[in-house]
């Protein structure tokens, strides 16, 4: 019935050309035979009787003389029922955990479509993670983007493994955790694997994994395998979805490699100019929708090359999600886990989900003092590094204290340590008591007489 | 046969054959699912094509069918209150089409055609009417009379009006006789790329009033001016756009998510039926359009929102309105600029920009003005634009061509947004350009002495600045106590003035008289202070005073519709510094 076409005019990088091609579409899936077996690939250009074809795996061993490709007319699609539950698919959405193939009339495109922005519903119920950090200063919300800045061997498995942990993502077992892995390494895999099974969640969790020795290719589509199943536990069945999705840097190489390969107009850092528009694409697919019950809850993590936050992966990640915890190579060097620098980071989505009615009155007004309680605790430390400490004003000794207090007994945290929201905030108010009450002027007066401990 | 032949797609550009008859920047269809397209070269037999949808699934040899027209909006009763896409396709008939997720192929559709509304005529049979007049009007909201206008370019003798009914906007209800017949119904189309016609420009004279403090105080935007917003990741652009959309004085606001996030959007269309303007007191909807293309929408309909957006914009200004124009952000606008250049394999200019990204910045920035009407009347079209630089980093190619054409450039400032110092607006590097032409219309409306003031604390605040390098090095001790007043007293303007809490039912809008008063207050307390630290008073004493916690609150604890509050403070703080005066004289 498909045609076969034989016609390969070049192999370059991670690109197939072929010519004489008829009655081929746009972005549609191809099949390539190989001596080594069938392969996979999508049209990423057509132009007359030529399509350029990316293909997912390697395209190392492959010549123009033996190689047939079937267009499938279909774009990229995977197979959703319930029973994805527990399974463990490759970057492609093939299972590759021995249990056999996922058989079930819903079909999906994992390219997704565009939630259209009235059908949203706007995420305002918080989410307790546990650690006093992101409860207080930027707390998680259901349906929210938050990624995890971090860099190269910092332990941000560990924060995405107790967040996973401890978090109440939904009341009852209507919840379901989605891992998308990019060129992580094994290690980095199994500790997840590892940390499901321990935490008794693994028969929730749906995992697709390219890992880092697996096909560059494949990972631009493992996110979107990844959210396409979300969307279905969290739209067609009603879940309350958290997808975590690592490492969103390499994905981001992967692009970068294709773009170089097609010979794109570079942007910054040789990433290319859609680069925006592309994890947009991704990002977007977190929320809620009026009228469904489920909701997906995106945790991306992605490492900072060189921990630059301005390097353009963290930068469009930030243009684009709902806030970002920010973690610091240097708070981790003085051994504190976790070590996240607070000021930097941010919750775009706790203005609507804090406060009366859902955590405590005083909650907003708290965070915006620490906020900037620490800002000036960093100058004073910043000066006593001048001046040394012991000619630090009196006032100053004070912001010393707090700022100590602050990181060992707020920030720092067990890794199997719970601290519930409210625990969090008490906490909070006993580190700014180290303070003068005329200090803590982000505080309305009538809670600063309710809540200071001084 | 008249359609286009496509013999090349790369996502949303595509190429043609048999291209001879379309003109350029003409709307097409494109392919079976007759996607939304607009020529954007041509060349000999071939054509070139953005689509504003989704191109997967197309295929070579489909067909590109010619609509005739350039890429048109329709303008009349159904815009306020609603949500469109980057073309001005109703957000909520795409849902009733294709649900929850947007679909390709949906068509061109518009403001609702079958909708019918009350007609008030203005004119009678035999009149004779000039381009741009009005000759009817619609309760389109109780805020917003809709005029009907004759559209530019048109003009004649009335020979037909309809009977005063209600009718749908397809309906025929008028006729001028020119040289030839005009049916006029209740819309006209205006192709987006094209500024609509005005009589002529005014010089600016009035500040858009926007309630935030460090605004109209500090940095002042205008009626029919410009300004930009730019600004790192999480620093306050959408925050700010969204207070000016709530608060600013203007009579119709057009906001444009322009590539920027789903959610924000949503949070608007949730937030502003409820909220009331301090003005009418009716809801905000009512005098707001969104146009929303999200950052995962299709790219090339981004491209076309902020022009979609000053269309109509400048078409409520027609009618003799204010309207302020927020896009949130420019930056995504010109990546996709960007974007389609690059896939048109254009020679990138800087950081792969193409080289017309300035002439374009200028043409829509162009578009603001304080101008007289076609039909006579005084009215504005204000932009405040957001703008994204790559990396925080100002000296990228958008931030820097945006500051050549705008007159008022508010710097976001991470370090600000880091320490929760709210808007992170920051005073030594925003600026006005707008203060002298505004400088009448404060004098006779706030206060004589308000720019005076505002220069007086903007002083300190550049002094403080200056005195920090050198607290940094050697600590604030070693300052004399008169700079560390300086000191103080900009702690006063920091925190007592410039940061305001957009969550705070009362400080997240603030009129102009109370800015003033607060203003005053500070510079009451300084003079006494700086008088009474000559006298020997110690700076301690003078932060320990409860005059100056009173004025870090004073945004609180004093209503905007304050009686004698400023007053009461104004003595208390008067009688303080005597008592505290007379105990160091008499020592
Ligand atoms: N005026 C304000 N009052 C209170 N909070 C604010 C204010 N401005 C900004 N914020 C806080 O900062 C957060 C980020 O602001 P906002 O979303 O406007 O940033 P942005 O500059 O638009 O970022 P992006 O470029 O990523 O869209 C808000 O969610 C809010 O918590
Ligand atoms: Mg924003």
């Amino acid at each position: 019935m498909q045609k076969e076409f034989l016609h390969v005019e070049k192999i370059e990088g991670p690109l197939l050309i072929l010519s004489e091609v008829e009655d081929v579409s746009y972005d549609e899936i191809v099949e390539i035979k190989t001596r080594d077996g069938i392969k996979h690939g999508k049209v990423v250009q057509l132009y007359e009787d030529k399509a350029i074809i990316q293909v997912f795996e390697t395209t190392s061993g492959l010549s123009v003389k033996d190689v047939a490709v079937k267009f499938t007319g279909k774009p990229l699609e995977i197979s959703l029922s319930k029973d994805i539950l527990g399974r463990i698919f490759n970057g492609f959405g093939v299972p590759i955990d021995g249990g056999g193939p996922i058989f079930s009339p819903i079909k999906m495109n994992v390219n997704g479509r565009p939630i259209n922005p009235v059908a949203r519903k706007y995420p305002r119920n918080y989410i307790q993670t546990g650690i006093s950090a992101i409860d207080l200063l930027t707390t998680l919300i259901r349906g929210q983007k938050l990624p995890i800045f971090s860099g190269n061997g910092l332990p941000h498995n560990e924060i995405a493994a107790q967040i996973i942990n401890q978090a109440k993502i939904a009341d009852g077992e209507n919840f379901a955790i989605v891992f998308g892995a990019m060129g992580i390494k094994h290690d980095d895999a199994h500790y997840f694997t590892k940390m499901f099974e321990e935490s008794g969640v693994l028969e929730r969790v749906v995992m697709f994994l390219n890992l880092a020795d697996d096909p560059v290719v494949e990972r631009i589509v493992t996110p979107r395998c990844a959210l396409t199943a979300a969307e279905y536990l969290a739209f067609n069945e009603d879940m309350h979805v958290l997808v975590v999705l690592s490492d969103m840097t390499s994905y981001c190489e992967a692009l970068r490699e294709i773009s170089s390969a097609r010979e794109e107009v570079p942007g910054r850092k040789g990433y290319p100019g859609y680069l925006y528009s592309d994890l947009a694409s991704i990002y977007e697919r977190a929320g809620i929708i009026e009228g469904s019950k489920g909701s997906i809850t995106q945790i991306p993590i992605l490492t900072m090359p060189n921990d630059d936050i301005t390097h353009p992966v963290p930068d469009l990640t930030g243009y684009i999600t709902e806030g970002q915890i920010v973690l610091s190579r240097e708070i981790y060097q003085r051994n504190i886990y976790p070590p996240i620098n607070i000021l930097p980071s941010l919750s775009r989505l706790m203005k609507d989900g804090i406060g009366e009615g859902y955590t405590r009155e005083d909650h907003p007004s708290v965070a915006n003092q620490v906020f900037a309680s620490y800002t000036k605790y960093q100058e004073v430390l910043a000066l006593a590094q001048v001046i040394g400490e012991d000619e630090l004003s009196s006032i100053d000794k004070k912001y010393m204290e707090f700022g100590r207090a602050f990181e060992d007994k707020f920030l720092k945290h067990d890794f199997y340590e719970e601290r519930s929201i409210i625990e969090s905030i008490d906490l909070a108010w006993s580190i700014l008591s180290i303070l003068p009450k005329n200090e803590l002027d982000r505080i309305e007066p009538k809670l600063l007489d309710k809540y200071y401990k001084g | 046969m008249d359609n286009g032949i496509i013999t090349y797609i790369n996502g949303p550009v595509i190429k043609a054959k048999n291209m001879k008859n379309f003109r350029m920047r003409e709307m097409v269809a494109v392919g079976e699912k007759k996607l939304i397209g607009e020529v954007i070269s041509i060349y000999e037999d071939f054509g070139t094509v953005q689509v504003y949808e989704e191109t997967a699934g197309l295929k070579i040899g489909e067909f590109v069918y010619p609509t005739g027209k350039p890429l048109s909006v329709k303008l009349g009763p159904g815009i306020i209150g609603n949500i469109f896409d980057g073309i001005e396709r109703p957000l909520n008939k795409i849902k009733e089409y294709s649900g929850n997720f947007i679909n390709e192929g949906i068509g061109l559709i518009s403001i609702d055609p079958n909708k019918r509304w009350k007609v008030n005529f203005l004119v009678k049979e035999g009149e004779y009417l000039e381009e741009g007049q009005p000759f009817a009007y619609v309760e389109e909201t109780p805020l917003i009379k809709h005029y009907i206008m004759v559209p530019p370019k048109v003009k004649g003798r009335v020979t037909y009006v309809a009977a005063d009914s209600e009718y749908c906007i397809e309906d025929v209800i008028l006729k001028l006789q020119d040289d030839k017949e005009y049916e006029l119904k209740m819309y006209q189309e205006w192709p987006v790329r094209i500024p609509r016609p005005v009589k002529r420009r005014f010089p600016i004279e009035k500040p858009l009033i926007t309630g935030q403090r460090v605004i109209d105080t500090f940095f002042p935007i205008a009626k029919g001016g410009t300004a930009a917003i730019p600004g790192g990741f999480g620093t306050g652009k959408t925050m700010t756009q969204h207070q000016l959309a709530k608060w600013s004085d203007a009579d119709v606001i057009v906001y444009i998510g322009c590539g920027e996030r789903g959610n924000e959007m949503t949070e608007v269309l949730e937030d502003f039926p409820k909220l009331i303007d301090p003005n009418s007191n009716l809801p905000l909807m009512n005098r707001t359009i969104l146009i929303a293309n999200t950052s995962n929408m299709p790219v090339a309909a981004r491209e076309a929102s902020i022009y979609t957006g000053i269309t109509i914009a400048e078409y409520f200004r027609d009618m003799g309105y204010n309207v302020a124009i927020m896009a949130d952000s420019t930056s995504r606008w010109a990546e996709a600029l960007r974007e389609i250049s690059g896939r048109l394999e254009e020679m990138p200019a800087e950081e792969g920009y193409p080289a017309y990204l300035a002439s374009r910045l200028a043409e829509f920035y162009e578009r603001a003005g304080y101008v007289e009407t076609l039909s006579g009347k005084e009215a504005s079209v204000s932009i405040i634009g957001a703008v994204s630089p790559a990396g925080g980093d100002f000296s990228e190619p958008v931030t820097q061509n945006t500051k050549r054409f705008v007159s008022v450039f508010l710097s976001l400032d991470r370090n600000l947004a880091y320490s929760r110092h709210y808007p992170a607006i920051n005073w030594l590097s925003s600026y006005s350009g707008y203060l002298s032409l505004l400088n009448d219309w404060y004098r006779k409306n706030v206060s004589e002495d308000f720019f005076k003031l505002r220069g007086e604390m903007l002083k300190v605040l550049q002094e403080e600045n200056k005195l920090l390098e050198i607290v940094k090095l050697v600590g604030e001790d070693v300052l004399p106590d008169d700079q560390r007043l300086i000191l103080e007293v900009a702690r006063l303007i920091k925190i007592g003035f410039l940061q305001q809490n957009a969550y705070h039912p009362e400080d997240t809008y603030v009129p102009l008289h109370k800015q003033y008063n607060m203003l005053r207050m500070i510079k009451l307390f300084y003079d006494k202070a700086l008088f009474a630290i000559k006298k020997g008073v110690p700076i301690g004493k003078i932060r320990q005073m409860k005059g100056y916690s009173e004025i870090l609150k004073m945004k609180y604890s004093i209503p905007n519709e304050y009686k004698d509050e400023f007053d009461n403070l104004q003595r208390n703080i008067e009688e303080e510094f005597s008592q505290i005066l007379k105990s160091y004289e008499g020592d």
